[in-house]
C-alpha cells in the first residue's frame, strides 16, 4: 500500500486498472464519465500500453473483444446509452469464455434521459442484458476506496473464470473526491498469453480458434451447460457482500452503490432514536447473496429496499425473501438522490405501519 | 517426382460448406496460398465474418476468431493494437462489411489500422437467402427487392474501395474479380501487396474480390461468372485505388 491521494472517482477508475494491468482501453466518450477515457488518454501511451477512442461503443467493445481473445487485460468504460449499444458484445463476450471489465456510470434513463446519477440499468447489468442466457460479474462499490480496490478484483476475476466483469457505478461515484490508496502495480512483465490466446498459432500444438457460433443444438446446449457451470461455480465461491449493523437489526435496508453510502446515514439516525435499523449491502449484484438475505429474514420484521431505480434489485430481494416477511421499497427516478432523510422518512412511515 | 499442385498449408480437410462453384473456395485458396509464400500461417489470426464464411476457420487452419456480424474491423483493431506482431486479417462479405459494418470499417480505415481486409463482393446476402446488399445492381431481382433494385428507393451500389481510397490513412486499396485465371492471378497480385502492406507496417489495406453466388443469382457457376463479365464489371471496374509510398 502507498500513501493516500486525494482523487476523483472517475480518475480513481483508471488509476486502478492501470495499476491492476489494464493493457488496453477502447472506449467512446459519454457523460458523467468522461473523465475516464481522458485519464486513460494521458496515462497509456507513456506505460507503452493501448488507448484508443472508437468510432462508436458498438466498435469500442468489439475493439474490447478482440482484444480480449488475446487474453490481455482489457477495459472500456461508459454510461446508460453507450453500455445499451455494447449489449450485442456482452453476449458473444459471453459465449467465447473470454476475460474483460466493463464499468457502467449509471445515469438517469430510459432513452437520452439526463446525465445525473441512477441505478436503473441493475437489470440490464445482473440479468444479462444482451440475448442468450448469460451472466456476467457485476460489482458495485459504495466507496472511492472500495472503488480502488474492487478495480484489481474485477481483472482477477475476469481472467480466473474467462468472464466479463461489469463495475456498476453511478455518476455520482464519478463525481465526488476522496483520498485513496492503491493496492501495489501488478507486475505486467510476468503477463504471458493464456494458452487458449489467438495471437498467431507460433509453436503452439494445436491452433485456437474463439467463437461463439455452433450449429448444431446439441453442441450449443453443451456450451450452454458448460456457462451454467461456471456460474454456478461463481455463485457458489465469489458471493460478496456487507452487513452493517446487523448483528442485532430488526429492520433491514437494502441498498447499493451510491444509496448503501446514503444508507449508513440512515442507520445511525435511526440507531440514535433507538430503532435497531442495519444494512445489508450486495458488493457483488450478482452472484447475489441470496441465501444472506434469505437467513435475515428470520430476524428481522420487515426490509426496506432503496434504489434510485423503480424498485429492480427489489426484485431479488423479494426472490430471497420468498413472502416471509414484508419487503418495502423507496425508489427515486431520473437521476433525483435521496437524502438520508428522505429514506429514513419512508423507512418510518412502513414502521408505524408495521407496529 | 516433381510436384506441381498441392494444397496450401492452411487449407484444411474439413469439406466446405459452401454451394458447387461458390467462388469464397477461390478467395480462401489465394489467402492460404499467400500465407504459406509470405511464412504468415503460424502468425495470422482471421477475423471471420456472419456471412456464408462464418465457418471459415474451419477451412483455412490457422489461430481465428469469429466476429459479429459486421464487426470484424473493430476486433481486429482490439487484436492487432495489443499484439502488433501478429498477422491480422479479416474476410468479409458485401453485407457484413458494406451494410452493418461500415461504420467500423470505415472507422479503422480512417485510422489507418494495420491490417488486412479481403472483402467478398456477392452482390446479396448470400447465407440469409439472397437478399439486396449495398452492392446490389440496379434492377437486380433479389428476395428483398422482387421488382429489382430501384434507385429511387434503395439508392445505387456502393463502392467501397473508392470511399476508402479517399481517406488519408488508408495504404492499399483495390478491386479485384474471382471470374477468371487471369482475373484470379492478378486478385492475388493485389492481395499480396495489401499482405505487404500490413507486414511492412504502412497501414491499412483491403481488396475487394467480386465474386458470385450461383445458388441465389439463379445461374450456373459458369453463367454466374459469365455474368460478373457481363454485368458486374462494368459497375465495379477493377483496378488499383490507393497505393501509398512504400506498398510493394
Ligand atoms: C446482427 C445480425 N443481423 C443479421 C444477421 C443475419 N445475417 C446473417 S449473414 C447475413 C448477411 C451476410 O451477407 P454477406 O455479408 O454479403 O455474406 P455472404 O453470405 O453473401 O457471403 C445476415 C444479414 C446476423 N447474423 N446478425
Ligand atoms: S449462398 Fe452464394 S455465397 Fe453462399 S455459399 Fe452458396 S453460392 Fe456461395
Ligand atoms: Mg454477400
Amino acid at each position: 500500500m502507498g500513501e493516500k491521494i486525494l482523487m476523483k472517482g472517475a480518475e480513481v477508475i483508471a488509476e486502478a486498472a492501470i495499476r491492476a494491468g489494464c493493457m488496453a482501453f477502447f472506449g467512446y466518450p459519454i457523460t458523467p464519465q468522461n473523465e475516464v477515457p481522458e485519464y486513460f488518454s494521458r496515462r497509456m501511451p507513456k506505460l507503452g500500453r493501448v488507448f484508443l477512442q472508437a468510432g462508436s461503443e458498438v466498435a469500442a467493445i468489439n475493439m474490447v473483444y478482440g482484444a480480449a481473445c488475446t487474453g490481455t487485460r482489457v477495459i472500456t468504460t461508459s454510461s446508460s446509452p453507450g453500455i445499451s449499444l455494447m449489449q450485442e458484445g456482452f453476449s458473444y463476450i459471453a459465449n467465447s469464455d473470454v476475460p474483460c471489465v466493463v464499468v457502467n456510470a449509471m445515469r438517469g434513463g430510459p432513452g437520452l434521459g439526463d446525465i445525473a446519477p441512477a441505478q436503473a440499468d441493475y437489470s440490464q447489468a445482473v440479468k444479462g442484458g444482451g440475448h442468450g442466457d448469460y451472466h456476467s460479474i457485476v460489482i458495485a462499490p459504495h466507496t472511492l476506496q472500495e472503488e480502488a480496490d474492487l478495480m484489481f478484483d474485477a481483472f482477477d476475476l475476469a481472467d480466473k473464470y474467462r468472464i466479463m466483469t461489469v463495475v456498476l457505478v453511478d455518476g455520482l461515484m464519478g463525481q465526488m473526491m476522496e483520498p485513496v490508496e492503491f493496492k501495489e502495480w501488478v507486475d505486467v512483465k510476468k503477463f504471458k498469453a493464456p494458452d487458449w490466446a489467438t495471437v498467431g498459432q507460433r509453436d503452439r500444438d494445436q491452433r485456437n480458434i474463439i467463437t461463439s457460433l455452433e450449429i448444431l443444438p446439441e453442441g450449443l446446449e453443451k456450451m450452454n451447460l458448460r456457462l451454467q457451470e461456471k456460474y454456478r461455480k461463481i455463485e457458489k465461491n465469489e458471493i460478496r457482500f456487507e452487513e452493517y449493523k446487523m448483528d442485532d437489526a430488526e429492520y433491514a435496508i437494502t441498498a447499493f452503490g451510491t444509496v448503501a453510502r446514503i444508507a449508513k446515514t440512515v442507520v445511525g439516525m435511526a440507531r440514535d432514536e433507538g430503532i435497531k435499523l442495519g444494512l445489508i449491502r450486495p458488493i457483488t449484484l450478482w452472484p447475489f447473496p441470496t441465501k444472506l438475505i434469505e437467513k435475515r429474514a428470520k430476524q428481522l420484521k420487515f426490509f426496506f429496499d432503496s434504489e434510485l431505480n423503480a424498485g429492480q434489485m427489489l426484485e431479488d430481494v423479494k426472490l430471497a425473501v420468498n413472502g416471509r416477511k414484508p419487503v418495502y421499497f423507496y425508489g427515486k427516478l431520473g437521476g433525483v438522490v435521496p437524502s438520508a432523510e428522505d429514506i429514513y422518512k419512508e423507512f418510518k412511515k412502513h414502521m408505524e405501519g408495521g407496529r | 517426382m516433381k510436384t506441381v499442385y498441392k494444397k496450401p498449408e492452411s487449407i484444411t480437410n474439413k469439406p466446405t460448406t459452401y454451394c458447387p462453384g461458390c467462388p469464397h473456395g477461390i478467395a480462401h485458396r489465394l489467402v492460404a496460398e499467400l500465407l504459406e509464400e509470405m511464412n504468415l500461417t503460424r502468425e495470422t489470426v482471421i477475423v471471420w465474418p456472419v456471412g456464408c464464411s462464418v465457418f471459415g476457420y474451419y477451412f483455412i487452419g490457422t489461430d481465428a476468431v469469429e466476429a459479429a456480424h459486421g464487426r470484424a474491423c473493430a476486433m481486429a483493431t482490439g487484436i492487432k493494437r495489443t499484439h502488433p506482431e501478429s498477422f491480422v486479417m479479416t474476410y468479409q462479405g458485401d453485407g457484413d462489411l458494406a451494410s452493418i459494418g461500415i461504420a467500423e470499417t470505415v472507422h479503422a480505415a480512417a485510422r489507418g489500422e494495420k491490417i488486412t481486409v479481403v472483402y467478398i463482393n456477392n452482390g446479396n446476402y448470400g447465407m440469409t437467402g439472397g437478399q439486396m446488399a449495398p452492392t446490389t445492381l440496379i434492377g437486380q431481382k433479389t428476395t428483398t427487392s422482387p421488382y429489382g433494385r430501384d434507385p429511387k428507393l434503395t439508392g445505387f451500389p456502393m463502392h467501397v474501395p473508392e470511399m476508402l481510397a479517399t481517406l488519408e490513412a488508408t495504404a492499399y486499396i483495390a478491386r479485384a474479380a474471382l471470374d477468371s485465371p487471369q482475373h484470379i492471378i492478378q486478385a492475388k497480385k493485389f492481395l499480396k501487396k495489401a499482405f505487404n502492406t500490413q507486414v511492412n507496417g504502412i497501414g491499412f489495406s483491403l481488396v475487394e474480390m467480386i465474386s458470385s453466388c450461383p445458388t441465389n443469382w439463379k445461374m450456373t457457376p459458369v453463367e454466374a461468372m459469365e455474368r460478373i463479365r457481363q454485368e458486374v464489371l462494368p459497375v465495379f471496374p477493377i483496378g488499383e485505388f490507393k497505393v501509398a509510398e512504400g506498398v510493394e
